[in-house]
């Protein structure tokens, strides 16, 4: 179990190394010059090179992927083309946003997707399974930023129960831990979850299923458990595939919030990178996708070590 | 002696995409401390035989019909807890495919444990020391580590013997076997039938041995009942069974088993297959099959016909020389 907790924590290096290359060279590959927003449009050749210089995109890409990863490390992502504010006090407060909206989504889409899920795995083919089942089918294919719009429509504007804009009072991007705040969570939140609960819910019931036609099942009854204590069986043998899904959906919230955040105006991550796509902001783009990257991969360390924890055949094996 | 297990003109039907009339009256009593030995072909309804004995077929698409009394209990009649209950400490089971029949994300000595905390109360403690004495009991080599082995970490003979010591945990009345051995190398086979053998005589239990090989049935039974299309055709002692066989099939059975000499022969050798049970049978199943097949065994299936205590046989050939 230890060696395998070391060998896991080696490989993220690699890993977190590819990922860093990849945000790096996917800007730079990108048709268009970054100077373009800021210069000015009469500007010299002197000028413009001098430009250059200040940014460091003069240098070759390898010294420059190395100056940049080198200041990445130490927390240093930069200063934005656009505002010439420094990139990482702004990803941080954007990307601290978009875990707040990711993990309200979360603690509303899980629960529910693996408890009827299981529900409807446990009672398949009957009434109960297919109405499950159905919503859980509405919910994944039902656009999530036209649903944000209709529940705008419905909580904000005609019953205007809820806010819609921003994450804190008068479009404010500070979060605080009060209703005033809170309130401003409901809606995008509920919104976003709505796919990865009906993913959860699906991939749970079939998971279920398959694992009550598999013949220890049988064994369980016939040695005298209970329903409750064959369901404590079932549980466990689906667990580490149904945390791998929650993984991967996690992954979905943190990154495929872009739109969401577009239509609730939430300082999020998403907003920040829509933004910085507009304007060309290298530094800003490089930043915010290397930091959500670093969370995708960490979100993966984590999910690999609690499958390995609950079901013995991934480590030992 | 008298009779533990009685069954009683069992009939079980499958519905679903296709029905399967997979039990025609099977009647079959076992007595304490006696190991019979269900004999047949794959498909002629052995394991829903056991798997009736403790309800263990899917409800929904199933009908039961006849009777089973354990112990003077109406086991079709069970429900909820109590069949709960009687499902370990009265009747166990053991399955073909150990690797398929133990959970996989639970440690040997958990499964054990917690059959007995179960059904006996016993604390944690206690059950896992049940646990190390039920694997010493199966002799499965350093039992102390064993316990807390997964299954995927054994060998296929480790994983029976301690799928065994599961199903002998809460010391049931009655074990129900469901070729066992099948999945085993020949080696490992005999081991695992020798201790079969001698825990069922240490604990002093009943035995029902499903098995389509009539070498193992010698090796292990007192008695044995021949299935063919889900009715029993012959009944007798293990002696009785070699020595004089009386149904067309059993001589059939034991015959391709003389010629093909060898042990673990399949019982296909005889031309032909058997019926597929959409219907149930209405004249002998075996006419098909049987080489002195006659017209009246079209006309009408020929009942059970007693020879003596714990000796029958369907066919009426029987019938005739009775008269
Ligand atoms: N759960 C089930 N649903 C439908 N048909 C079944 C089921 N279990 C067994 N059968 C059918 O019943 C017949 C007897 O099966 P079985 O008792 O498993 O045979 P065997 O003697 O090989 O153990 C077979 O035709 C099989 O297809
Ligand atoms: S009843 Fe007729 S067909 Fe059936 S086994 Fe006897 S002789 Fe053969
Ligand atoms: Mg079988």
């Amino acid at each position: 179990m230890f060696t395998y907790l070391l060998r896991r924590l080696v490989y993220v290096i690699p890993v977190a190394l590819g990922v860093s290359l990849i945000c790096f060279l996917l800007v730079h590959i990108a048709p268009g010059d970054p100077l373009v927003a800021v210069m000015p449009i009469d500007a010299t050749a002197e000028q413009e090179a001098e430009m250059r210089a200040v940014y460091g995109f003069d240098k070759p890409l390898p010294v420059q992927f190395g100056i940049w990863l080198g200041n990445a490390v130490q927390g240093d992502l930069g200063r934005s083309i656009a505002t010439g504010r420094a990139v990482a006090p702004e990803v941080t407060r954007a990307v601290g946003n978009t875990l707040l909206l990711a993990a309200a989504a979360s603690v509303i889409g899980f629960p529910l997707g693996i408890f009827f899920g299981f529900m409807a795995g446990y009672l398949r083919d009957t009434v109960w399974d297919r109405i499950i089942t159905a919503t859980a089918i509405a919910g994944v294919s039902t656009p999530n930023y036209w649903l944000g719009m209709v529940l705008v429509i419905i909580f904000s504007i005609t019953l205007p129960w809820l806010p819609s804009m921003g994450a804190g009072p008068g479009g404010s991007s500070d979060w605080t831990w009060d209703w005033l705040h809170m309130r401003h969570l409901v809606l995008p939140a509920i919104t976003l979850a709505v796919v990865p609960m009906g993913i959860v819910m699906r991939t749970t019931r079939a998971l279920v299923s398959d694992i009550l036609d598999q013949d220890f099942v049988q064994a369980l009854y016939a040695k005298g458990m209970t329903n409750s204590g064959v369901l404590r069986h079932v549980a466990r043998n689906a667990a580490p595939t149904a945390l791998s899904v929650i993984g991967l959906q996690l992954g979905y919230l943190l990154g495929g919030s872009i739109l969401i955040e577009t239509v609730f105006n939430w300082p999020g991550s998403g907003y920040l990178l829509s933004v910085a796509i507009l304007q060309r902001d290298l530094p800003m783009l490089q930043g915010t996708i290397l930091v959500l990257a670093m969370f995708f991969v960490t979100l993966n360390l984590l999910v690999d070590i609690a499958q390995s924890m609950i079901d013995p055949r991934i480590s030992r094996a | 002696m008298s009779a533990l297990v009685e069954i009683e003109d069992l009939t079980v039907r499958f519905s679903g995409e296709r029905t399967v009339h997979a039990l025609n009256g099977v009647s079959l009593s076992v007595e304490k401390g006696e190991v019979v030995a269900l004999l047949g072909e794959s498909g002629s309804g052995k394991s829903v035989t056991l798997k009736s004995l403790m309800q263990l077929l899917p409800g929904k698409r199933t009908k039961i019909g006849g009777k089973i009394a354990f112990d003077g209990r109406d086991v079709l009649k069970l429900k909820g807890r109590e069949l709960a209950n009687f499902r370990g400490p009265e009747v166990a089971m053991i399955f073909q495919d150990p690797s398929l029949a133990l959970d996989p994300v639970y440690a040997i000595g958990t499964q054990i444990a917690e059959t007995v905390m179960r059904h006996e109360g016993l604390s944690r403690p206690d059950a896992n020391a049940r646990a190390l004495d039920m694997l010493k009991r199966v002799r499965i080599p350093s039992p102390e580590r064993r316990l807390s082995n997964y299954p995927h970490e054994m060998s296929g003979g480790m994983r029976q013997r301690a799928m065994i010591a599961l199903a002998l945990a809460c010391g049931p009345r009655l074990l129900l076997a469901d070729e066992p051995t099948t999945a085993l190398d020949a080696t490992v086979q005999m081991q695992v039938l020798l201790l079969l053998r001698e825990l069922q005589q240490e604990m002093g239990m009943s035995v029902i041995f499903v098995t389509h090989d009539i070498g193992v049935a010698v090796e292990i039974a007192d008695r044995v009942a021949v299935m063919y299309a889900g009715t029993i055709v012959e009944t007798g002692t293990i002696a009785e069974i070699i020595k004089d066989p009386r149904h067309p099939y059993t001589k059939g059975l034991l015959a391709a088993n003389l010629h093909g000499a060898v042990k673990g022969a399949r019982l296909d050798a005889i031309p032909g297959a058997p019926p597929t049970l959409e219907e149930p049978p209405t004249s002998c199943p075996f006419a098909p099959r049987c080489p002195v097949a006659m017209a009246a065994c079209h006309a009408a299936r020929p009942p059970l016909i007693s020879k003596g205590p714990g000796r029958a046989v369907a066919c009426i050939l029987e019938a005739e020389s009775v008269l």
